[in-house]
């Protein structure tokens, strides 16, 4: 094993990435570009979209078609594949460093721990390297960090979920990695514990600096995270910036999906009003080419535009008589056709030209006494409207 | 009760020695065919496992045939040591080999290609090398197919007679074994001397299956992940 080249100092990842599967059935290819800055950068996206093969990739555990891969200006992987005229392919230069000497640290989806190691031999097993008594200090210290420490000579089968998932990170960090790599690590852990093993890999990381590559589908770990999201689907990245950036004020419907907007329509731009900083939308109802008028923010388009319109169920307010005196611009009428209890809510449906989907808490169905088939009022601010490109 | 205990401790003596070489020859030739993805593997899968589905006889006589003064092997042998290799201890300890060779490195290779691919990937993110991987994480994830493997290439070189008496013949003492030992007794008609020796073979053979299950059954009730498959696959 050699010693770290980069040793903590606080280096970018620049990953660009092209690789090509051909299975039987079909065929994916994960073309990616992004540079991943010290501090968190959150792949966000539904499985399948790519993104344990791209860990894999800076992992070294697979090999992409093309591409670069790099820590600060230490390349892991260099392959450019030429097409000159004959169109066959040369290779031009090409790195490719092996996995152990990489210095990448990975949390497996499924952890990995060793069953027949304890933790402690678990922490030890990347700094082998090292003196005895340094290394037992060093994965102690680790351990410690972490919260582990009582259960250093349990083996891992031994220990909860969520204490593997100390250790497995300890094990990482442990090696003084570059760059960590973590994939789905909080997947099967309930909040609380996920929230403090979040704050004790923020606190590490503050003395560390490295680029934590973080893979997640949940919603709730991308906004909880901050810093920088990347959303992949299909192999690609289809949107960056800060969560709030991606996930509030989406453009690609996509993204909004995954971003959880309940109520989706097709729409088109009636009128622009700059002097406002609105317009009017027609939402497209399905059958009957009915239409129901709604004011949005304004967004760089021309009047008669093709958009999508996005609102969230627990966006959208609901009264049973005609509300007065509000600064929300849209109040619609319609009729309530279902009202579906989702554990500790209601999902009601109300037909007002088009369908909409509201989230109620149960307090608010019992005070209100609603019941299907009544007439409500739905209440949608202006800001609550969110325009995407179709 | 006239026990033949030379014969006895010699077939003894031999399996160990084989099970001795088969587990040391035995676990890069497995990790090579559990890991390796060479388009003609297939050939030295079948070429090993051939014992398997071959007359003892058939392997024996191609081994006297190998080992004899007028092969290459036997010549240069004879040059070093002044003597065949045929009819001695050392030519049935290669015999064996060859034909215990897959009781000892399929159970091996079988175990090593059931270790999870996410502990090999986990160690060479930590930086070990696929020695050390193989020395840290696949052999003890593989124990209880090593510890199969070692027990049947141990119990199927003490039982052996075809290679044997075609390599070795019957000479007491030198190649002489318990199998054999039987077989001369039947053939002198001399059947409690037989049965003693017959029923030693029995006894000590199901003690080995036993300590095998036994050690095996341990090991999974310690750690469940580790043992995904029987002692006998």
């Amino acid at each position: 094993m050699t010693a770290p080249i980069l040793n903590s100092a606080s280096a970018t990842l620049a990953v660009r990435v092209r690789k090509r599967f051909v299975s039987p059935e079909s065929e994916f290819l994960l073309e990616v570009d992004f540079v991943a800055l010290p501090g968190f950068t959150i792949l966000f996206g539904p499985s399948g979209a790519g993104k344990t093969t791209l860990l894999d990739c800076v992992a070294g555990l697979a090999l992409p078609t093309e591409g670069r891969i790099a820590i600060g200006n230490h390349v892991l992987f260099e392959r450019n594949v030429h097409r000159n005229s004959r169109a066959n392919h040369r290779e031009s230069s090409q790195v490719n460093i092996p996995v152990a000497k990489r210095h990448v640290g990975y949390v497996l989806q499924d952890l990995a721990l060793f069953p027949h190691f304890t933790v402690a031999q678990n922490a030890e097993y990347g700094i082998a390297h090292l003196p005895r008594t340094d290394r037992k200090q060093r994965a102690a210290a680790m351990l410690e960090e972490f919260r582990i420490g009582h259960l250093c000579s349990r083996l891992p089968g031994e220990t909860s979920g969520g204490e593997r998932q100390r250790a497995a990170l300890a094990r990482a960090l442990v090696t003084d990695p570059c760059v960590l790599l973590l994939d789905e690590p909080l997947a099967a852990l309930d909040a609380p514990t996920k929230g403090r093993i979040l704050d004790d890999l923020r606190r590490w990381n503050q003395a560390h600096h490295i680029p934590i590559l973080y893979v997640t589908h949940s919603r709730e770990e991308v906004l909880a995270l901050g810093d920088h999201v990347l959303v992949l689907e299909n192999g690609r990245i289809l949107a960056q910036g800060t969560p709030h950036q991606v996930l509030r004020a989406p453009l690609q419907e996509t993204v909004a999906q995954l971003a959880g907007f309940e109520n989706i329509f097709d729409a088109a731009v009636e009128s622009i009003h700059e002097d406002r900083g609105t317009m009017i939308c027609n939402l497209l109802a399905a059958e009957d080419g009915n239409f129901v008028p709604l004011e949005t923010p304004l967004v760089r388009a021309n009047i008669g535009a093709q958009m999508r319109v996005g609102i969230r169920a627990g966006d959208i307010l609901l009264a049973i008589a005609a509300p007065a005196g509000l600064s929300a611009r849209n109040v619609i009428t319609g009729k309530l056709i279902s009202l579906d209890r989702r554990d500790m809510m209601i999902a009601a449906r109300v037909d007002c030209g088009v369908e909409m989907e509201v989230y109620l808490t149960l307090a608010a169905r019992d005070a209100l006494r609603l019941q299907v088939g009544q007439g409500v009022w739905l209440v949608i601010k202006t800001h609550s409207c969110h325009l995407m490109q179709k | 009760m006239s026990i033949d205990w030379q014969a006895f401790r010699l077939t003894l003596e031999l399996a160990v020695v084989v099970s001795a070489i088969l587990f040391a020859a035995g676990l890069p030739l497995a990790y090579w065919m559990a890991f390796s993805r060479w388009r003609w593997k297939f050939l030295v899968e079948a070429l090993v496992s051939l014992p398997i589905v071959l007359p003892p006889t058939v392997l024996g006589f191609y081994v006297l045939v190998a080992l004899g003064s007028r092969s290459p092997l036997g010549r240069w042998w004879q040059s070093f040591t002044g003597h065949t290799l045929a009819f001695t201890f050392s030519g049935l300890v290669i015999g064996s080999i060859l034909y215990s060779l897959p009781f000892a490195v399929q159970p091996f290779a079988a175990a090593f290609s059931s270790v999870d691919h996410k502990f090999i990937s986990a160690s060479a993110t930590l930086g070990a090398s696929p020695f050390r991987t193989f020395v840290r994480v696949i052999v003890p994830l593989s124990k209880p197919g090593l510890i199969t493997g070692v027990a049947l290439a141990f119990a199927h070189t003490m039982g052996e007679f075809g290679v044997v008496l075609m390599v070795g013949g019957n000479i007491p003492g030198v190649t002489r074994t318990a199998s054999i030992a039987i077989y001369d007794q039947v053939q002198a008609f001399n059947y409690a001397a037989a049965n003693s020796m017959a029923l030693l073979l029995l006894i000590f053979s199901f003690a080995v299956m036993v300590l095998v299950y036994g050690l095996n059954r341990n090991r999974s009730r310690q750690s469940p992940r580790s043992a995904t498959m029987g002692p006998l696959q």
